[in-house]
């Protein structure tokens, strides 16, 4: 701990002065990791240090220097993260791009952001930049993989060794070199941009954030700081570079922390480097967890009588007491010896086959995550928190403290982070973390930023009675009944979409007295349901329109509102009436983006009489609707569509039964 | 246009016409091969030169195959010669057409099902391996030095065909593309001269194809490994190749360029049909 307290300390305030200390402190503690020809090749901080700089005085001989920007392109890998703290040390901007993103989106980033350089991955990457004609800024590309690339010209292209090559000659060659190179950042301050990182936006062009060291460093320090992460964390380097998420975890709280990075052999191989690396500090999205859990689901269906036995019974036995034991609360005697015979027979063989033996802190964000989902991974004993965070808040926003886990919730205010609401329920947040500017867009700054710091998120959400943040929708989504009760439709959707036998939900009640919903039934769900208790059907229209399948989808909207209920905010708008589709939503009818989610207004538009069906009181309405058959063919889709009425619960202001 | 693609040399696709110095690595005079009254192969012969990509194509039954069987070795043929890095080949095992340079796989694959894909492209090592076969069991000193230099030269293919994920997994599970991919790893890690591949791409999908074809070309590049390959789908034959032989029940009927190839009248009627 009192490393810890050295660690975080100081004047070190940019990441080549960081990379220093660490080599000094640090320096035979390992830095990075990187599994490559089958075996996990590592890099102490001192190693770190010497193939940074190496790099980076090549760098310089091949003409970079301060204020340029440099585009860092490609899969996690030891040498594009030395990459940017190589330029950093030049006082250039790395600017990671997402290597995924197609050559005119990515033209479109690198030219705006006017990169000088580019530290690519492979041949790919090589040939896509080369076929970027208007990106006239661009000077160099150095790459990572020689494959394919023998017989390119390289006066503009090199290999990074030979780049680092270059390094060592010039260090080779003047003794003084080493020292010149840490003198050149030594005026460096916590206020200079560090990197540059371009938002995906979900509308217009993506925005380039602007980041400050500061902004960085002082984050990670509080997120290392709140978590008690010190030099001994394990991590895994996998999700895209670009990404606010992978900048703070693999590089800015590696730095500040001096803990290790560890970079997968290839995407398709991450799954067993997790379980080779088993990480104490982790992160994943909500669909990381969910195919996570359905493969352990799907295994204990095939495996032997006695072995599902003995998962069910201990499953049962960590749901119901795995999480309180987590929380640090009382437990009776009987299932605290059943839990700890659990652990030796289940749940650590379990956490051992998926790579979390030693996971100290897991954190999910990004979308909401079901809460059979997150409540399996607790009750195993597993750390996992929600964090709530935006690349213009260098991550923190939000953090679930521990002790304090609510499914419905993403947490308390990380440390010195200011957070408040907008008359309009929109969430505004101030903090050390908080970007410098979008580069070149002085209009979206304006927009975002306010004079004195405030930033508005675009999300609208409300602090519970226990401090917590509770994020409904995105601000401009979210509506009101005529009664003046907030609604907010993806709230509620999300709700109902939980429910496994609900495969999409569309909510209605922006100007109307009361809210109801239009649900697409899950046909893999609800056909396995079928077929167990003998329910004959030939079609999607013809399963949704049973009238078992309305009772089970009718429980299901009940307790969903039995849920909004609990909720003062939202009790308002619990779903009086809904109808289940007699179509499925699809993306080749434009009902939904190709990303699947929802398009609302079009449905709206496309569904008038149904929707009006739902506000005018009638049971049922016969519909026509037009689909387009995957090979572009059109047909017909007609039926009488039923709709069902519920009666709202009286409000409870309870919070805890509310989680349940 | 940025500096850097002004100056960009397109990398050297394969030629049209190979430059003539290009030295004959394989000859094939005047081979023919029967069994019984059948004749598999009728009077044959080409050649195959260093660093190309040699197509073989022809037909059902034309005798792509008993060609490939006969340069490794496989089959030997009643008449002709086959002349081999510019000696006259004798009679030979297969084994010892190994030993010499030349690897291939197979129509279909013949790999060990129950071995993992680290097993399988180990196994192709064999002929390098020195250490005899009791250093072997008691795997210490010399012979664990040996297997560790080898190891590295298998993860070398491994890394270069991206089938990190599936080292440790037995071949049997792994689907027909993938397994292809191990017998074009088993078959590199002899590193060969010359390389016999008999219909890489059978009973792949578009994509399986591509990145076959992208590692046929690579290794080609790369390795500086002679190809010789027997394929049906003529886009990927035009499209890779440097020359091109057609065969139909056993003779040659045409032998040069792809598009030269592609448009002799012979070889129209051989794959369309023509009455007799």
């Amino acid at each position: 701990m009192a490393r810890l307290a050295n660690v975080a300390g100081g004047d070190v305030d940019t990441f080549p002065k960081i990379l220093l200390r660490n080599a000094r402190d640090l320096g035979e503690r390992t830095a990075m990791r990187e599994k490559d020809y089958g075996i996990w090749q590592s890099w102490t901080w001192a190693g770190v240090l010497e193939e940074t700089r190496a790099f980076s005085l090549g760098l310089r001989q091949l003409g970079l220097t301060a204020g340029d920007k440099v585009a860092i392109v490609g899969a996690n890998r030891p040498h594009l993260y030395w990459s940017m703290v190589a330029a950093q040390a030049l006082g250039a901007i790395p600017v990671p791009v997402y290597a995924d993103s197609v050559a005119e989106e990515m033209s479109y980033v690198l030219s705006h952001a006017e990169v000088r350089f580019a530290i690519v991955e492979d041949q790919e990457q090589v040939d896509k930049l080369l076929s970027m004609e208007d990106l006239t800024s661009l000077k160099h590309i150095v790459y990572d993989e020689p494959r394919g690339l023998r017989d390119y010209d390289h006066t503009h292209l090199s290999h990074f060794p030979a780049v680092q090559d270059m390094g060592r000659a010039v260090l080779a060659k003047d003794a003084g070199a080493a020292a010149a190179w840490e003198n050149g950042f030594a005026a460096q301050k916590g206020s200079d941009i560090a990197v540059m990182l371009y938002t995906s936006g979900t509308t217009g062009r993506p925005k380039g954030v602007m980041l400050s060291f500061d902004n960085l460093v002082i984050s990670a320090r509080n997120g290392n700081e709140f978590d008690r992460l010190d030099e001994t964390e394990e991590v895994l380097a996998y999700l895209p570079m670009a990404w606010i998420g992978d900048h703070v975890f693999s590089l800015a709280q590696a730095y500040t922390a001096g803990y290790c990075v560890n970079c997968p052999e290839s995407l398709e191989t991450v799954d067993l480097d997790r379980l080779e690396i088993a990480p104490t500090y982790f992160f994943a999205p909500p669909r990381v967890f969910e195919s996570m859990l359905t493969r352990i689901l799907v295994r204990m269906e095939d495996a032997s009588r006695l072995k599902k036995k003995m998962f069910d019974f201990f499953m049962d036995v960590a749901r119901r007491s795995g999480e309180k034991i987590l929380n640090g609360e009382n437990v009776p005697f009987t299932d605290r010896l059943l839990y700890s015979l659990g652990e030796i027979m289940v749940y650590g063989p379990l956490k051992n086959r998926i790579g979390f033996t030693r996971l100290k802190v897991g954190y999910t964000a990004g979308e909401a995550i079901g809460p059979e989902i997150f409540r399996f991974y607790r009750s195993l004993g597993l750390n996992l928190k929600q964090l709530y965070g935006q690349t213009e808040a260098s991550v923190y926003i939000t953090l679930q403290p521990d002790g304090e886990i609510y499914g419905d919730t993403v947490g308390k205010p990380a440390p010195q982070v200011e957070l408040k609401i907008a008359d309009n329920g929109e969430v505004l947040y101030r903090s050390p973390g908080v970007f410098v500017a979008y580069y070149k867009n002085e209009e979206a700054t304006r927009a975002t930023k306010t004079e004195d710091g405030w930033v508005l998120t675009g999300d609208a959400g409300f602090i519970a009675d226990n401090g917590h943040l509770k994020i409904i929708d995105r601000a401009k989504d979210v509506g009101k009944l005529n009664d003046g009760a907030l609604f907010a439709p993806k709230y509620i959707e999300n709700k109902l979409k939980f429910f496994p036998n609900i495969k999409e939900a569309v909510a209605f009640g922006n100007g109307q007295d009361f809210a109801t919903v239009f649900i697409n039934i899950d046909l893999t769900s609800v056909g396995s349901w079928a077929e167990r208790n003998n329910v004959n059907y030939a079609s999607y229209q013809e399963l949704a329109a049973n009238p078992d399948v309305y009772a089970m989808i009718q429980d299901h909207v009940d307790q969903v509102n039995r849920d909004l209920a609990g909720e003062p905010m939202m009790a308002g708008s619990q779903i009086r009436r809904f109808l289940i589709l007699h179509k499925e939503l699809d993306a080749d009818d434009g009902e939904l983006t190709r990303t699947q989610k929802v398009r609302r207004s079009f449905i709206a538009d496309r569904y008038a009489p149904l929707i009006e069906a739902l506000y005018d009181g009638s049971t049922s309405r016969h519909v026509r609707t037009e689909v387009t058959f995957e090979d572009g063919r059109t047909g017909i889709i007609e039926g009488t569509v039923e709709i069902r009425d519920l009666t709202p619960h009286a409000p409870r202001h309870q919070l805890q039964e509310a989680a349940e | 246009m940025n500096a850097v693609t002004a100056a960009k040399v397109v990398p050297a696709q394969p030629v049209a016409a190979p430059e003539p110095e290009r030295e004959v690595l394989l000859k094939v005079d005047n081979v023919s091969l029967s069994f019984g009254g059948v004749k598999a192969i009728t009077n044959i012969s080409f050649d195959i030169r260093k660093g190309e990509i040699r197509a073989i194509i022809g037909p059902n039954g034309a005798g792509k195959t008993s060609m490939l069987n006969v340069i490794n070795g496989f089959y030997h043929p009643q008449q002709g010669t086959i002349t081999w890095r510019g000696e006259v080949r004798r009679k030979m095992r297969p084994y010892e057409a190994a030993s010499q340079g030349i690897a291939r796989t197979f129509q279909n694959v013949a790999l060990f099902k129950g071995m993992t894909t680290l097993d399988n492209i180990m196994s192709g090592r064999t002929l390098k391996m020195h250490r005899n076969f009791f250093w072997q069991v008691l795997h210490y000193g010399p012979a664990r030095d040996e297997e560790i230099a080898h190891r590295r030269k298998v993860e070398d293919i491994i890394d270069f065909l991206e089938i990190q994920a599936i080292r440790k997994t037995p071949v049997g599970k792994l689907p027909y593309g993938l397994q292809k991919r191990v017998e074009l790893g088993r078959a590199l890690a002899m590193e060969p001269e010359l390389l016999l591949l008999d219909e890489p791409m059978a009973g792949m999908n578009l994509e399986e194809k591509e990145d076959m074809s992208r590692f046929i070309i690579d290794v080609n590049q790369e390795f500086g490994t002679t190809i010789a390959l027997i394929e049906h789908d003529m886009g990927v034959v035009m499209d890779l190749s440097d020359r091109v032989v057609v065969l139909d029940y056993g003779k040659k009927i045409a032998d040069g360029a792809p598009a030269e190839v592609q448009a002799s009248q012979e070889v129209i009627d051989a794959y369309l049909g023509v009455s007799h």
